[in-house]
C-alpha cells in the first residue's frame, strides 16, 4: 500500500515541479494563467505546452507571462507579444488563414471525399441490403 | 479503365505530400526577425559591468551575435570554431551570455578562451526572449544598421561559417 502511494505521488510530481512558485492575486488569475499556458507551445520541446515543459526557456517565458499578467496585459496582448518573437508556431491553436487552411480543413475534406467515394461505390453496387438477404448469395 | 487509375492517383497525391516533407527538420523554426531590426536592449558587459551595451552602441559594423552559457554543453563544441574565426578571419563576435550567472560565465571563458569583443550579460533571459531564443547555442548575423540577416539554431560548424555566416558578414560590410 505504501508503495502504491509512492507511485501515485511520483506520477503526480513532474507537472508540479515544472511550475516555479509564482504569486497570484486570486484563484481566477491563476486559472487564467494556467489556461493561457496550455494554449502556448514550448519552442524547445515542441510537443509540450508551456504549462508542462521543464525546459529552461519555458520557465523564463512563464515568468515573463506572469509578469505581463501582473502589469494588466490581456491574453491577446501576451499572445501577440510571443508571436512577434517566436512566430505563430508558438500558438497551439493557429489562426485560420490561407497558410493554415490545409491544417484546419484538410482532415474534413479528406473525410468528405472518402464518404463521397463510399456512397458512389455503394450506389453502383446496387442494393446491398436486398442482395444480402437473398439466400442465393450464400 | 479510368476507374483503375483512381487508386494510383490517390497514391501519387499522398506520395507527393509525404515526399515534400522529406529532408525538412520540423524542429527548425524560421525566425520572425530575419530582415527586421534587432530588438532594442540595454545591458551591462559580463566582464566589465560599467560598460553598458545597446543595439546602437554595437552598431556601425556587422557582427555575429552568439548566444552562449556556461551550462550549455553544445556551446563548448562550437567555441573553438568561433575562436579560430575571430583570430584568423577577423570575425567580429559579440556574446549574449544567456541565463547564466556572471561567476560561472567568467570561469567558463577563462577555461575555454574568450573570443568575444563584447558580451551582453542577460542573467534572467529577458533579452533572449526579445530575440526569440529557444535554446543555447543560437547565433544571429546582424548588419551595421542593426538588421538581423540570419539566425542559426544550434552548433555552428565550419561549413555553416563558410557557407552562411561569413558570406553574409562580408556582404554586409560597407
Amino acid at each position: 500500500m505504501k508503495i502504491l502511494w509512492f507511485l501515485v505521488l511520483l506520477a503526480l510530481a513532474p507537472p508540479l515541479l515544472a511550475i516555479e512558485p509564482l504569486e497570484f492575486a486570486d484563484r481566477s488569475e491563476e486559472v487564467r494563467f494556467q489556461k493561457l499556458l496550455r494554449e502556448l507551445r514550448c519552442l524547445q520541446c515542441q510537443n509540450q505546452s508551456l504549462a508542462d515543459s521543464e525546459a529552461n526557456v519555458a520557465g523564463g517565458l512563464r515568468q515573463e507571462i506572469h509578469r505581463q499578467m501582473q502589469s494588466g496585459k490581456s491574453d491577446d496582448e501576451i499572445k501577440a507579444f510571443l508571436v512577434a518573437r517566436y512566430g505563430e508556431f508558438v500558438l497551439y491553436n493557429p489562426p485560420v488563414k490561407r497558410s493554415t487552411w490545409l491544417l484546419w480543413f484538410g482532415p474534413g475534406a479528406i473525410l468528405l471525399l472518402g464518404g463521397l467515394a463510399l456512397v458512389v461505390h455503394l450506389r453502383k453496387r446496387g442494393h446491398p441490403a436486398a442482395a444480402a438477404s437473398s439466400a442465393d448469395d450464400w | 479503365m479510368l476507374r483503375a487509375l483512381i487508386p494510383l492517383a490517390v497514391f501519387a497525391l499522398i506520395g507527393l505530400v509525404l515526399w515534400s516533407g522529406i529532408g525538412k527538420d520540423p524542429s527548425i523554426l524560421p525566425s520572425t526577425l530575419i530582415g527586421s531590426p534587432a530588438p532594442e536592449f540595454s545591458a551591462p558587459d559580463l566582464r566589465d559591468p560599467s560598460r553598458i551595451h545597446s543595439k546602437a552602441s554595437l552598431g556601425g559594423a556587422p557582427y555575429l551575435l552568439n548566444v552562449f552559457a556556461s551550462w550549455c554543453p553544445s556551446c563548448r563544441v562550437e567555441h573553438p570554431i568561433l575562436d579560430r574565426y575571430v583570430r584568423e578571419r577577423g570575425l567580429r563576435l559579440v556574446g549574449l551570455n544567456w541565463k547564466d550567472d556572471a561567476e560561472s560565465g567568467l570561469a567558463w571563458l577563462k577555461q575555454f578562451g574568450d573570443p568575444y569583443s563584447e558580451i551582453i550579460y542577460d542573467p534572467n533571459g529577458r533579452i533572449g526572449i526579445d530575440f526569440g531564443v529557444t535554446a543555447a547555442p543560437e547565433s544571429f548575423v546582424i548588419d551595421a544598421d542593426g538588421t538581423v540577416l540570419y539566425k542559426h539554431i544550434g552548433v555552428l560548424t565550419v561549413e555553416d561559417m563558410e557557407t552562411k555566416v561569413m558570406p553574409l558578414l562580408q556582404g554586409a560590410t560597407p
